[in-house]
Formats: structure tokens, C-alpha cells, sequence
């Protein structure tokens, strides 16, 4: 789950680490209202989950109240590489001397968690990790110990911070790890860490991504959960459970299991169709959720035809099978034409079971994705 | 011959009262596979179909000489599962569990570490040696013996091609589903290493996708290694950038790994042909044998 930056820096300011003051806004007046409060200069803020968002025009410094209306009301309602903003976060500015880059995240070649600091805070840091990987120090952590605080200096020193604030900013890096490990986040950000004229240390930003996984055993953050979706249809895959991306096609995909999942999409692709979506229902799913997927796939209106493509293992054919009869049965006319192909786990009893009244069946994984391309180009002409 | 698992494999269920651990033991058992024991806290005395129910595994392992696991236990107690496998010194861990949180299998992949024992997964279908044994949850019916060696992070795609593989007769030494979590125990060099070592073995297909350098540090172990023909797959080469990995990964690594496409051409520069659709995965391997 991706946390909204106005979200993360609830939690920083909670563990002590120094935010700017700010306001959620959602209108024009309240970002006037915020402004008021607040004073200039004040950073106008998107909050959707997209990068670069200051480049594409969703962050704004105004220095004064005719700024300010003007920059609310250019960001409110704007689309943001495909997002609606509907909400911004109206920030104090900081009068700052330098700039960082500070992150925790997991580094999956080694198995273990990474700090990483570097000076080259406050600009594009994926280009900098590419063009000059050694501005950036990384310091990799034991996960039964943690950060140990000779570890957090050591990476400090090694990115060459000023020695002023070197203990400040190590210091400022053991609470991240600490907010890192206590939230089972995947990863936390920070681009850019300010350092003021007085030498205080102010995180700017703020990057924090948790684990879906382990939401359950935080309800505080499971709570912020609703805010953090984006759109409609992501939000009723968050409450479906599903690992679901929206795309921008036309041939909707249902199928277990992310690997054979995302091989559909490439297939649809490689067949000359365009894919709607990734949804993997995951593994043992049961009657219910066949059918939460196939409403998924139906709300969607980009959608013009439907492959479900099942490979059971955990994963029963006859389950499916009964998930799709249920579904469809609801419907007085079927919305979309729906192609099935099921293999594996009681497949055979699965494919007795499936009413072909309701859909095409197909034995191959080819046949089916084709037929699902065909079904898609009639629908749409 | 196989990899990993064979006849002789002892196997003990942790998790063996748990729906989907009773249902997979005896497909398991149905299979051939020697499951000598289950666990399941509380419940220790009773039996699953004959099999005996212990407590612990160390009582597993004690009572009836167990020296491999597989882990049917739900994902907030998984992390605690493999950690009380590790301390009994089994050969081999399989756990099937998705959705264990990541930082669970990080301290678990620290004490892995320390051990002898080889962890399969999490997130994974298992290992199958065709006509021996199988450990996990895949479709035993699809497999046959033969002489292809099959390792992928996806358990789907692994009975996709297997089956694009028995259709035209070409039978299996071992597969195994490695998982696609971020953190797993076995690698596809571990596989790759193993299947080079496995006189029997004559080919090996390679299922990859999107996300990681597991697959391009394979390419490099393939290239340097193997004498035995591998035909790569790769999944994802549609999905949308950005969306499913977090793009710290791309810091840490600081380089541009992770694509369908450098994935692709990692795999070619090392000799192993990728094909666009699993069945020309069957394709390329037919022309190895």
C-alpha cells in the first residue's frame, strides 16, 4: 500500500521526525484558508501516488494570496498522469542550504534492508543511482539486529554530509529505520531532506510504501488504507483483496497466479489485443471470488471481452468453474462475452460443471486468448 | 536421477490440520511422496489419514526420522514455521505459504544463512521429481518422467509450460517453483547449478518475469557455467513500468535490471533463446534434445 505523502509525514511527525507545517486541502478556500494560517512563501502540493509530480506541474510555490489562488486552483481537478487531483497538502516553505536524499528500503538481491544517504538530494535520484551510482552511500542491515548506530554514522561520513549535521542527519536515519521496521514498510523515502540556514533538519517530502502483507497486524495503517487508492476500481480490489492494475486495453484478464497471469496480458499483446487490466485471484480462490473478480472486470467500461485463464495448483477447477456459473447466472444478459480456459486441479470436473450457455470454453492457453481478442475487436467495431 | 527430492524423501506437513494442508497432503501421498508426519501445535497424538500429528517438528523429526518439510502454515505464523524448521536441521524446507510479510523473510533469510538446510520459497508450488515425489501443491497428473529440468518464480506459468512440455512427450528430471516473493531461499542459479550437476538432466527450462536480477544474474551463471542448453521465458514484458515495483529497487541496484527487456537480453547474450509464448519455450527445448 502506498501511503499519500500527507499521510507519511503524520506518521514522521508522530516519531519525531520534523516535518513542515501543513494543511490537507481539497478546495480552493481551504487551500486560501491554509495559506492564511500558514503564511509565504507555501508549497501547493498534489497528493496522488505519481512520480515527478513537481515537473508535471502538481507542485507549486506561491509567494503571496494571488499566487496561492491561482496555483489551488491550476492543481485541484488537474489530471496528473492520469490521476484526478482531488486533494493537496499546502506546506510551509523552507529556507534551505542543502539538499538530500535519504531512503530505507529492501534490497532484494541481498535479502536484507538498505540505507541509503546521498548529497544529491532534491533532483531526479533514479538518475543519479544510474549516471553516478557512487554519490549515492548504502549501508546494508542485519534485520535480526537493526541499524546499529555505528552503521547510520558510517554511511553518513561515507556520503560525505557536512560534518555539522552529520550526527543530526545519522540520528535522523535510525528513526527512519526504526519507522521502517516498526510498519513493516517496504520502503521510505525522503528526497529532498532539507537542511536549513539554522541547521535543522526538515524532511520535504515524503515516500512511504508498506507492505501489503503485513497489514494485518497494523490496524492504524489498514485504517489509512481507503485514502490511499486512487480510483474507484482500485479501491474495490483493496476491499476484494485482488493485486489488480487498471491498463489501459480493452480485453479484460482474470487468471491465478502472477507469472501465468501476466503472461496472459503479453499473449493478449502478442495476439494484436490490448489488455484492461491484471487481476490475479490468487491461489485456492473459491467460488465467491471468481465471482468478485468477474464484477471487477465488468465495472470496468473499457472492457469489451473477458479471458479467464486458470492453471490450478492450490487453485480447484470445479471452484472456478462454480464461481463463474454463479456470476453469470445473476445477469438476465451476459455484459461481456467471457472465454475460459481451465487447466490443472480438477480441471475435467471444472469443465463439466461450466454452463457453455454462458461462456466459450477453450482448451489451449492460445485458443483462448485469441478467441478473447476476436471477441474484443467485434464488440469494439 | 533428480535435484533436491527423490524416493527416499521423508517428508513431515507443518500445518497438516489446516484445510489446505490436509487436502495437499493427500494428493501429496496419493502421489507417492513419503509424508511420515504433520505438526500442528495442540493437536499432537492425532493422525491424518493414518499419518501421526506431532506438536513439533522436532518431535516429527525425532519419532519418525523426517528430513524434509513442507509449510502449509497461514502467512502471519509462516515466518515462526520455517525459523522452527531451520532449528531441527531437515535437508529441505518447502514452503508453499503466500503472502508472508517481507521483513519476516528477511530475518528468516539471515538464519537461513547460518544453516545447511536449502529453503524452497515461500510463495511457491514446490518440487516435483516425476514418478518419485512431490512436495507442494502442483498438479502431479500434468508431470512425466523424462529429462528436462524446470525451474521458475511462477507456479501457474511452471504447469503452463510443463504441460506445453508432456503434451509432445518431453518428460521432467525436477521442476521447481521458486517463488516470485522478494525474498526466497532457493535462486535460480541454486537450481541452474544443480541441474548443470545432474547427469540426467539434458536441458533446463527457465521461467523468469519482471522485477529483481535473479534472472540476469542466472544469465551470467548460464554463460560462464552450464553446458547444458537452456530456453528462457520471461512474463511481464506488457505490464506497466513502475507498477508493481517499488522504484527504490532501481536505486539500490543503480542500474536499469528489472525489465522484461534486460532480462531478455541478458538471457540471449548468454545463448539462451526466450520464447514469446510458452509453447515456443517447448520449441526450443525440442531442438536441444
Amino acid at each position: 500500500m502506498k501511503l499519500h505523502e500527507y499521510q507519511a509525514k503524520d506518521i514522521f511527525a508522530e516519531a519525531g521526525i520534523p516535518v513542515p507545517e501543513s494543511r490537507l486541502a481539497s478546495s480552493v478556500e481551504e487551500v486560501m484558508e491554509a495559506v492564511e494560517e500558514i503564511g509565504y512563501p507555501a508549497a501547493i502540493k498534489a497528493q496522488v501516488h505519481v512520480g515527478g509530480r513537481g515537473k508535471a506541474g502538481g507542485i507549486k510555490i506561491a509567494t503571496d494570496e494571488d499566487e496561492a489562488r491561482q496555483a489551488a486552483e491550476d492543481i485541484l481537478g488537474m489530471d496528473l498522469k492520469g490521476y484526478t487531483v482531488d486533494r493537496v497538502l499546502v506546506e510551509a516553505g523552507v529556507d534551505f542550504e542543502n539538499e538530500l536524499y535519504v531512503g530505507v528500503t529492501m534490497d532484494r538481491s541481498e535479502g536484507k534492508p538498505v540505507a541509503m544517504v546521498s548529497t544529491e538530494g532534491g533532483v531526479n535520484i533514479e538518475e543519479v543511482a544510474e549516471e553516478n551510482p557512487d554519490a549515492i552511500a548504502r549501508e546494508h542491515i542485519d534485520p535480526a539486529f537493526g541499524l546499529h548506530p555505528y552503521q547510520a554514522r558510517k554511511v553518513v561520513f561515507e556520503a560525505g554530509i557536512p560534518r555539522d549535521v552529520a550526527f543530526d542527519v545519522a540520528s535522523f536515519l535510525t528513526t527512519l529505520y526504526d519507522l521502517y521496521e516498526s510498519n513493516d514498510a517496504s520502503d521510505i523515502e525522503i528526497n529532498p531532506v532539507m537542511i536549513t540556514s539554522d541547521r535543522d533538519i526538515v524532511a520535504a517530502d515524503a515516500v512511504m510504501n508498506i507492505d501489503d502483507d503485513a497489514l494485518f497486524r497494523h490496524d492504524d495503517l489498514a485504517a489509512m488504507e481507503e485514502d490511499a487508492y486512487e480510483n474507484d476500481l482500485e479501491a474495490k480490489a483493496g476491499e476484494y483483496g485482488f493485486d489488480y492494475v487498471r491498463l489501459s486495453g480493452n480485453v479484460g484478464i482474470i487468471g491465478n497466479g502472477a507469472g501465468l497471469v501476466m503472461t496472459t496480458l503479453d499473449l493478449v499483446d502478442y495476439f494484436g489485443g490490448e489488455p484492461a487490466n491484471f487481476l490475479d485471484i490468487g491461489g485456492g480462490a473459491k467460488a465467491e471470488r471468481v465471482a468478485n473478480a468477474l464484477d471487477m472486470v465488468f465495472s470496468d467500461e473499457n472492457v469489451d471481452s473477458v479471458v479467464f485463464n486458470i492453471f490450478g495448483g492450490i487453485t480447484r477447477g470445479d471452484e472456478v468453474a462454480k464461481g463463474i456459473n454463479e456470476a453469470l447466472e445473476s445477469f438476465d444478459e451476459i455484459p461481456k462475452p467471457v472465454v475460459v480456459r481451465l487447466a490443472g486441479t480438477n480441471a475435467e470436473e471444472g469443465m463439466e460443471i461450466l454452463n457453455t450457455d454462458l461462456v466459450q470454453v477453450e482448451g489451449t492457453l492460445e485458443d483462448a486468448v485469441q478467441r478473447a481478442v476476436e471477441n474484443a475487436q467485434e464488440v469494439s467495431q | 536421477m533428480s535435484i533436491f527430492v527423490d524416493d527416499d524423501t521423508r517428508v513431515v506437513v507443518q500445518g497438516i490440520t489446516g484445510g489446505e494442508g490436509k487436502f495437499h497432503t493427500r494428493q501429496m501421498v496419493e502421489y507417492g511422496t513419503n509424508v511420515v508426519a504433520g505438526t500442528s501445535p495442540g493437536k499432537g497424538g492425532q493422525d491424518v489419514d493414518g499419518i501421526p500429528v506431532y506438536d513439533t517438528v522436532e518431535e516429527a523429526v525425532d519419532e519418525e526420522d523426517a528430513n524434509a518439510s513442507v509449510v502449509f502454515v497461514p502467512p502471519a505464523f509462516a515466518g515462526d514455521a520455517i525459523f522452527e524448521a531451520l532449528d531441527t536441521d531437515l535437508d529441505l524446507v518447502v514452503a508453499i505459504t503466500e503472502g508472508v510479510p517481507t521483513q519476516d523473510m528477511a530475518k528468516v533469510n539471515k538464519r537461513l544463512s547460518e544453516t545447511d538446510t536449502r529453503l524452497i520459497g515461500p510463495n511457491c508450488p514446490g518440487i516435483i521429481t516425476p514418478g518419485e515425489a512431490k512436495l507442494g501443491i502442483l498438479p502431479g497428473n500434468i508431470f512425466e518422467e523424462g529429462n528436462v529440468g524446470l525451474v521458475s518464480r511462477s507456479g501457474t506459468l511452471t504447469y503452463q509450460v510443463v504441460s506445453n512440455l508432456t503434451e509432445r512427450g518431453i518428460g521432467q528430471t525436477t521442476a521447481i517453483g521458486i517463488g516470485g516473493d522478494p525474498i526466497i531461499g532457493t535462486s535460480f542459479v541454486d537450481a541452474l547449478e544443480a541441474f548443470e550437476n545432474d547427469p540426467d538432466t539434458h536441458a533446463v527450462v527457465m521461467c523468469g518475469e519482471i522485477g529483481g536480477e535473479d534472472e540476469e544474474q542466472a544469465a551470467k551463471y548460464i554463460a560462464e557455467n552450464m553446458d547444458t542448453p537452456v530456453a528462457g521465458f520471461i512474463a511481464g514484458r506488457t505490464a506497466p513500468p513502475g507498477k508493481r515495483m517499488g522504484h527504490a529497487g532501481a536505486i539500490v541496484s543503480g542500474s536499469g535490471t528489472g525489465t522484461a527487456e534486460s532480462k531478455i537480453s541478458a538471457l540471449n547474450d548468454a545463448s539462451v533463446p526466450v520464447g514469446d509464448t510458452p509453447n515456443e519455450v517447448a520449441d526450443h527445448i525440442e531442438d536441444f534434445l
